[in-house]
């Protein structure tokens, strides 16, 4: 069924390198990948595997040095340029000097929305993400967790079909990540948007994912490609099943295998 | 004396007391006065005593204040009276009495400060009332000391004179800050302000500007003001005109520096962000980098408000009609009319601090949301 479904991102013999003081460094080499609509797919590895870096070519946020990338059947720029995708960042990233409706009106403000229709989307995304009752406040006076949301929010207010996180829950602690994982869950399938998402984290990649992308460094590249057998009805004790810590090992010896812990 | 308990201002008051009523009279006797009156001398001594007694006692802080603060003040008020019309005649009795009062009132600020009044209307009265005592005891001292001593009228008049002197000339004031302060001043800031800040915007869009011209801005900002002053007279003339533009040469470039260095201020993730919103140039520079540059573009203003107001009244030195804050300091000076100088110094420390602080009330409304205007973590 999946093979039905139309590619979203589609890259092939993907390569980057950057041109630093030290020499050049490769970020990414030889990455072939297709991720289809509708699905969960999670990237995970050491830092330094590229999966960040993965990410941002995805957003046109840096360019590929070797290979080809398609985004929606169009090359990055032009995807990004048709605004279709929304960007989650490691941190959330809000202007401190709107509120948090001002806040997920920013990209509406920017593509030119007519107020109306602003307003009716800020309430339904702001519902979404479980801040309705929060629009006046300002970023600084809510807790991390909130602001994450929000910034979630932010991402889905135009409401592009694909969804880039980037290690979007990393600096909360372990009971809001869990509290997060559910509700980006819960809010996956109500939305049926394609995720890309990049962790450093087992559980959490094992527990969202449809789809899991081993990568490994110097130079980042795909090591395994793990697909889930979990149902996608996901309560949080699934992480206590025998099906789902065999694939939590498999993420495991993928890492290992890909990474020299010599060094 | 159980219940009593003296605080070392009211022990050094005690002490200085004691001290003038040994050297009694207050003032000397003149030929053509009449002899000084003992029974002031004993009602300012009472009065300080009963302030010293009262400061001891175990009553609140709030009241004990309270009555340091009538008596310090009625006391302070007599001796003044006593002075009154006999410049330099004071005696050592004089000046112990005056330290006593300073004393006690700097105790009175102190339990005050000690205060922590419940409302909100009492904590503002207090945070406005210590300050207003501080300086009105700088005041007092400064009227005391130079009619108590004689001090000659040219090195350092006294501050009922200068007062007096503000009272009696308003109109010329007012012309000379209309001339100095609504036409050089206020011209020359909004004029050097918004060309260093259109100039920021452009250096940061054209790269030759920003790696030619910035270089160049620090050698400019460092360029004497008494140098460039009669230069800009001779190309302006002797009207405001010449005095605005000395006024723009100081603005602009802190301006420029502090708005360039603003528009980098903004983050890379908040920049990332726009990108990935395709938004252009201009919506980025208004939505982000701008609102993220405010604080240092009102740190540019306020450094400015201060620098403005100096460039114009040194700028009248060399040239002007005859009106202005400059022209007059210049003028009266020559004249031996110190009062007047001190009373266009006291116009333009106020017209200065109202200015400086209008700024700041607008700065604390715009970037409220800066973590040293909100007092949190970033």
């Amino acid at each position: 069924m999946r093979e039905a479904s139309p590619a979203v991102v589609s890259a092939s013999k993907l390569g980057l390198t950057f041109q630093t003081n030290d020499g050049p460094v490769q970020a990414l080499s030889d990455v072939d990948l297709t991720i289809s609509k509708g699905e969960f797919v999670s990237f995970i590895g050491p830092s330094g595997c590229g999966k960040t870096t993965f990410l941002r070519v995805i957003a046109d946020l840096e360019k590929a040095t070797a290979g080809t990338i398609s985004v929606n059947g169009m090359t990055p720029e032009q995807a990004r340029m048709k605004r279709a995708y929304g960007y989650v960042f490691q941190a959330a990233a809000l202007y401190p000097w709107r509120t948090i409706e001002r806040n997920v009106a920013l990209p509406l403000e920017i593509i030119g929305m007519p107020n109306a229709e602003q307003a009716e989307r800020i309430r339904r995304t702001l519902d979404l993400v479980n801040l309705t009752g929060f629009e006046k406040k300002y970023p600084w006076q809510l807790s991390g967790g909130m602001q994450q949301r929000a910034s979630i929010a932010r991402a889905l207010a135009f409401d592009a079909d694909l969804l880039l996180m980037d290690e979007p829950f990393g600096a909360l602690d372990e009971i809001v990540r869990d509290h997060l994982n559910q509700q980006l869950l819960e809010l996956w399938e109500r939305t049926n948007k394609t995720i890309c998402f990049v962790t450093h984290s087992i559980p959490e990649a094992v527990y969202l994912s449809t789809r899991i992308i081993v990568m490994s460094p110097r130079p980042g590249r795909v090591t395994d490609v793990i697909e889930s057998t979990l149902p996608k009805e996901r309560p949080l004790d699934i992480r206590e099943t025998p099906e789902f810590l065999a694939i939590a090992a498999r993420v495991r010896d993928g890492l290992r295998a890909g990474h020299s812990y010599d060094d | 004396m159980s219940g009593f308990k003296f605080s070392w201002q009211a022990i050094a008051a005690a002490v200085l007391l004691i001290g003038a009523l040994f050297t009694l009279p207050i003032v000397e006797a003149g030929a053509d006065a009449p002899a000084p009156s003992l029974l002031i001398a004993a009602t300012i001594a009472a009065l300080l005593f009963c302030a010293i007694v009262f400061d001891g006692s175990r009553l609140a802080a709030g009241v004990r204040a309270c009555f340091l603060f009538v008596a310090a003040h009625l006391a302070v008020f007599m001796l003044m009276s006593e002075i009154a019309g006999k410049n330099g005649s004071a005696r050592a009795a004089f000046f112990l009495l005056l330290a006593a009062c300073w004393l006690l009132a700097w105790r009175c600020v102190t339990l005050l400060s000690s205060l922590r009044p419940a409302n909100r209307t009492a904590k503002t009265a207090l945070r406005l009332l210590i300050p207003a005592i501080f300086g009105a005891w700088i005041l007092i001292i400064w009227e005391a000391v130079t009619r108590g001593a004689g001090i000659p009228f040219i090195l350092l008049p006294p501050p009922s004179a200068i007062g007096a002197r503000i009272a009696n000339s308003l109109p010329v004031l007012a012309a000379d800050v209309n001339q100095t302060i609504f036409k050089a001043v206020i011209a020359g800031y909004v004029l050097g302000c918004g060309a260093g800040f259109v100039t920021a915007i452009l250096a940061d869009r054209i790269s030759f500007l920003r790696k030619g011209l910035l270089p160049i801005g620090n050698m400019v900002s460092a360029l004497p003001i008494i140098g460039v002053a009669p230069i800009m007279v001779m190309w302006f003339g002797f009207g405001w005109e010449s005095k605005a533009a000395v006024v723009v040469i100081m603005t602009f470039f802190p301006m420029l520096v502090n708005t360039v260095a603003g528009l980098q201020a903004s983050g890379h993730m908040e920049r990332d962000l726009m990108r990935t919103y395709a938004s252009n140039y201009w919506q980025t520079l208004l939505k982000l980098r701008l609102p993220a540059a405010a604080p240092f573009i009102f740190n540019a203003l306020k450094i400015n408000s201060t620098l403005a107001l100096i460039g114009a009244i040194v700028a009248e030195f060399f040239g002007t009609p005859v009106v202005g804050m400059g022209f007059r300091i210049s003028t009266e000076v020559g004249r031996m009319n110190i009062d007047m100088v001190w009373a266009e110094i006291a116009v333009a420390a106020l017209a200065g601090s109202v200015f400086y602080g209008v700024i700041a009330l607008v700065e604390r409304a715009a970037t409220f949301w800066h973590p040293s205007v909100r007092g949190g973590r970033a």
